[in-house]
């Protein structure tokens, strides 16, 4: 903090490592720190809100009443209700509260595109570290297979592969399993099947750093001391790569997000009784009638969506401008 | 050589992504039958599955499907079998050519129509906002851009709707037919990529403005209009060039979310339908289409890279 006040802004001394003078640059983007504690606030908010509501619930017979009405499952007598005191974003076609709905379907979204950006993160890492580090007719061959996919439109496949597993799961479960599980294997379906088309260019990037990486004296060093391909790329190549993976990793995240949306808004992705926020404006948007106008349900859903791929997109410039990272 | 060499390519890829799409689709446990009215007799239904050939194996269903197969008939000759491709499993008397002869006009006018929407208000907002660097039509163009860029279609389409559809009552809310049912949705799928051009235009025209040549124009004392338009604008619209080819596939094979909000039948909503009804051949062909799409355009923007600057050469 001290260096801080007799520095100049925009002059970064030259004698920090270069992980700091990252961080550094990240602390100048201001728009990418009000993106980060934007985040962190909406993870809060969803991960306080239903503990408040269940602490609400034991708290007297007005926390209880309070409690019932907010649960993102009550159904009431309230329908369609404008946003107003009672419920913060008005209330939905069965009389549910709105704000918690909203909250609830963040959840789902933002859970979507971190696991889903998780299954693409450790596909493309593999791929692309193997690539890369084999070298050769292998690594012409990996490449040539992602550019193929490149070419291809992945939105088509995610819909027949989501329609083609889920019809084999649901058998499957019908025989073997139980009937409890038939909700949450949509969730399974997305989380695999986004991230199965979302790993091209990671692998790509990740293979430009082994490359680079591959040839370094480190490598070299470890090799001559007798590690095998497994233990080189393990312990020294892929920690190597991470700082350019996580950057690129929360560029993943909002576009997993909206692809999750997309599908969902068609009725391929989340199912109700679940929802996520393209689920919502999917519901808001079958209720448009020419009599009367329920702005909330989409608005709502709709705002907490672009809030949030605004923030991740500006999070992972500003994390990419800082490690100078390039696709 | 380059482009003959990926040309070839194309044949065998469309013929490895309809047989992966092809056994895919199959793998899914119920027939495109399934959801028919009346709960059939076990032998009436064995007789329909033997009639449209699920009830064969996988791969001689896919050899059939390219018309590779030969039987024998009673009389004992061997027949060549007819290809299955053209036959649709769900509308009995609709062949395949025809259910996309019906839709690909529709999402092809839809994908043009907001192409050039897309170039009709990026190009000026791109060109404005960098010219008056710094007054209120650089803020306000650059905010458009910003927001319109973030905003996906799925919530932007709802609430142009909601505006002009239902609140104004400007235009019609669904269905394709007049010009007028043309605006909602070339506006909504335009939108995000005319931000994209913007961007691209001010970003390139901002690269150009300070270099030699355009102090030079001016030093002879040439006009501002003219050293902007006839000089940068000529260097700065090259980005949008290149970047027109995959918003052209983009816009073409992208428009799901459009079709589906305002009921618009083109190739999206058939492919969300045949995939749901399991209308085997036809998710297969469009799955086909939209790749012949993607990789042939693709190839046309690499190719027109060549042609635009001769320095890129591909080997």
């Amino acid at each position: 903090m001290m260096e801080r006040t007799t520095t100049e802004p925009g002059v970064i001394p030259p004698s920090l490592s270069p992980n700091q003078r990252a961080w550094r640059r990240f602390a100048e983007n201001r728009r990418a720190v009000v993106s980060a504690w934007l985040l962190a606030g909406l993870v809060l908010v969803v991960v306080v809100w239903p503990v408040a509501l269940r602490l609400a619930g034991l708290a007297g017979h007005r926390g209880a009443e309070f409690a019932r009405n907010h649960q993102p499952d009550t159904l009431s007598e309230e329908q369609l209700q404008p946003p107003g005191l009672k419920h913060w974003f008005g209330t939905d076609m069965h009389g549910r509260d709105l704000y918690s709905r909203v909250l609830y379907g963040a959840q789902i979204s933002l859970l979507v595109g971190v696991v889903g950006a998780g299954v693409s993160l450790i596909i493309g890492v593999l791929w692309g570290a193997i690539a890369g580090y084999a070298g050769g007719r292998l690594d012409s061959l990996m490449m040539r297979f992602v550019d193929i996919l490149y070419s291809l439109p992945s939105i088509i496949f995610v819909i027949v592969l989501i329609t083609t597993l889920e019809s084999m799961f649901k058998r499957w479960l019908a025989t073997h399993g139980s009937p409890a599980l038939a909700g949450s294997v949509r969730l399974l379906l997305l989380f695999t099947g986004l991230g199965a088309v979302s790993w091209l260019t990671m692998a790509r990037i990740v293979r430009g750093q082994v490359l680079s990486l591959r040839g370094r004296a480190f490598v070299e060093a470890s090799r001559a001391l007798g590690a095998g391909p497994a233990r080189i790329l393990g312990r020294h190549i892929i920690p190597n790569t991470l700082g350019v993976v996580i950057v690129y990793l929360t560029l993943t995240v909002p576009a997993i997000i909206l692809y999750e949306s997309f599908l969902s808004y068609l009725g391929l992705g989340i199912q109700p009784p679940m929802a996520s926020w393209g689920s919502l404006i999917a519901e808001g948007a079958d209720q448009m009638n020419p009599i009367r106008i329920y702005w909330w349900l989409i608005v709502f859903p709709g705002g907490g969506l672009v809030t949030t791929l605004l923030a991740l997109n500006f999070l992972g410039d500003g994390l990419r401008d800082a490690w100078d990272v390039r696709g | 050589m380059y482009f003959l060499k990926r040309l070839l390519l194309v044949p065998p890829l469309l013929l490895l992504i309809s047989f992966l799409a092809f056994v895919l689709v199959h793998l899914a446990p119920g027939g495109p039958f399934d959801r028919d009215r009346g709960p059939a007799s076990p032998e009436i239904e064995r007789a329909i599955r033997a009639k449209y050939h699920l009830d064969e194996p996988v791969l001689k269903q896919y050899a059939r499907y390219l018309g590779l197969v030969w039987e024998k008939d009673p009389h004992g000759h061997w027949r060549h079998a007819p290809a299955s491709f053209d036959i649709s499993l769900k509308y009995r008397n609709h062949s395949v050519t025809a259910i996309i002869a019906q839709a690909l006009p529709v999402s092809a006018t839809l994908g043009f129509l907001a192409f050039g929407f897309a170039l009709g208000v990026g190009l000026p907002v791109g060109y404005f906002t960098s010219v008056r660097r710094g007054r209120w039509e650089d803020y306000a163009g650059s905010l458009f851009a910003l927001l319109v860029i973030c905003v996906p279609a799925l919530v932007v389409a709802p609430l142009l709707l909601m505006i002009f559809a239902i609140h104004w009552r400007l235009f019609p809310v669904a269905l394709w037919g007049s010009p007028w049912h043309a605006v909602l949705p070339t506006t909504a799928l335009g939108l995000y990529f005319s931000g994209r051009v913007a961007r691209l235009l001010q970003e390139g025209m901002l690269a150009v403005m300070p270099s030699e040549f355009i102090t030079a124009a001016r030093a002879k004392g040439l006009g501002e209009n003219a050293v902007l338009l006839k000089h940068a604008f000529r260097l700065a619209v090259l980005p949008v060039v290149s970047y027109s080819g995959p918003m052209l596939a983009d816009l073409l094979t992208g428009s799901f979310i459009i079709e589906s909000i305002f009921q618009i039948p083109g190739l999206g909503m058939q492919l969300i339908n045949s995939s749901l009804n399991s209308d085997y051949t036809v998710t297969v062909a469009l799955a086909l289409l939209y790749a012949l799409l993607l990789i042939l355009l693709n190839l046309l923007v690499d190719f027109a890279y060549v042609l635009l600057d001769r320095r890129v050469a591909y080997q």
